[in-house]
């Protein structure tokens, strides 16, 4: 019996790509300039890991070992692929926006890793539900850390959401900070990293926090710190 | 044999490999077909747009899109459009460089048949937010201020910033970025009466 709510605490906050396996920050910097253009990548990605997962786990019974990273990177670069020629056809508005850092996704090492430590041992829907999960963790962190920027850097949030879900979504855009000359560095990549390292220690103090009223032993946060990707 | 002892032979790793790759690569040539027409459109649409904010439309009632021809400058092929009201030449379009501080600005401009500019647009830019991105129209109306200027008009000594003595606003704490757009524009016009008989021939569609 798998057990989906240990599936889903990893997923969204204890094992989550971002902020706890540190993978993916390549895309996290260079898209997360507003919350929007964070959702839109977040979405794409959530996109090529739920296909990924299901294609690889679907075949893992056939995968031989010697030869199952470049069957799961063909697999992954032909989902990124699609998803730039759909978002081409049926979101340009979105694609001028994201369109240089789709391609990014391939290079985005937690599909991989998600392939290799999950989909390859285990079923199709346990592979579909973490991939869900797994992809929801990294979306909200996107759109965490592009809010941060975008509220502090230029006082709106969810700018362009219109170009994103279609105009019924315009109302999302809204400005919190009349008239605010901006706060350029948040704007600009190194903004990237000084939201992730504030985000970051706030999900640690959370995390300490939470320990601390539960009268648990610390645990290491439930992360392993392997920065690449 | 077992799954497991044909999975560790060559072979199977090969052919494996070999049907893994014909599988997406049909997948793609399946996608790439049916996203091809969507794709086209949608590219012409956002070309046709640029247009309309660079030329009126009671200036033309011919198909721009089709109304091209290529011309050389600088030793490279430049594609440009033609536009025409019942038959007579109105205006022109093609896409322009400026240098900028961080890379190229790409523009698009018109300039109609007398030699004045109709519009000019930025497309794409990478300059520093918050300060040379004010040549974008949705943030400053900046870019709009060329509309109706020509050779002679400013003269041609005060085409430039004002910072260098011309007639053209720069922006607080960017002076490159205006200053490289001022120079392109002067220089496509001077492009533009240099090859005028070429760009106020008619062109068959």
């Amino acid at each position: 019996m798998t057990d989906y709510r240990r599936l889903a605490k990893e997923g969204l906050w204890s094992n989550n790509m971002v902020f706890a396996q540190l993978l993916a920050l390549c895309p996290v910097m260079a898209v997360t300039s507003t919350a929007t253009n964070g959702l839109g990548m977040g979405l794409a990605t959530l996109f090529v890991l739920v296909g990924a997962n299901l294609i690889i786990s679907s075949i893992r019974h056939f995968i031989s070992q010697a030869v199952r990273i470049p069957v799961y990177i063909v697999i992954i670069a032909t989902l990124v692929t699609l998803t730039d020629m759909l978002i081409n056809a049926f979101a340009y508005e979105l694609y001028k926006v994201l369109g240089l850092f789709i391609a990014l996704i391939v290079v985005n090492c937690a599909i991989l890793g998600r392939a290799e430590a999950f989909a390859s041992k285990n079923t199709i829907w346990d592979s579909f539900v973490d991939s869900v999960l797994m992809g929801i963790g990294l979306t909200w962190a996107l759109v965490a850390i592009g809010g941060f920027r975008e509220i502090l850097g230029s006082g709106t949030l969810f700018a362009n959401a219109d170009l994103l879900l279609g105009d019924a979504f315009g109302f999302l855009e809204v400005t919190l900070i009349p008239d605010y000359r901006g706060f350029l560095i948040l704007i600009l990549p190194p903004g990237g990293f000084i939201a992730v390292g504030f985000l970051l220690v706030a999900k640690r103090w959370i995390d300490q926090r939470l320990s601390k009223d539960n009268k648990l032993p610390q645990e290491s946060a439930g992360c392993t710190v392997e920065g690449h990707g | 044999m077992t799954l497991n002892a044909i999975k560790n032979r060559l072979d199977y790793q090969g052919a494996l490999l070999g049907l893994v790759v014909l599988a997406t690569c049909a997948a793609l040539a399946f996608a790439y077909q049916l996203t091809r027409e969507p794709i086209r459109a949608a590219l012409e649409n956002d070309l046709l747009q640029n247009f309309s904010q660079v030329i009126d439309d009671s200036l033309y009632d011919n198909d721009l899109l089709t109304s091209k021809a290529e011309i050389e400058r600088n030793g490279k092929p430049l594609t440009w459009y033609q536009a025409r009201k019942e038959g007579e030449v109105t205006a022109v379009i093609f896409p322009i460089t400026a240098v900028g501080y961080a890379g190229n600005i790409e523009m698009l401009l018109a300039i109609k048949a007398n030699g004045e500019i109709s519009g000019v647009r930025v497309l794409v830019h990478r300059e520093t937010p918050g300060l040379g991105d004010k040549i974008e129209v949705s943030r400053d109306p900046w870019i709009t201020g060329f509309s109706g200027k020509s050779l002679d008009n400013p003269q041609p000594e005060n085409w430039g910033v004002k910072k260098d003595g011309g007639e053209f606003d720069q922006f607080t704490g960017a002076t490159i970025t205006p200053r490289a757009i001022v120079q392109e524009i002067h220089r496509s016009l001077e492009f533009f009466a240099a090859n005028r008989d070429t760009f106020l021939e008619v062109q068959d569609d």
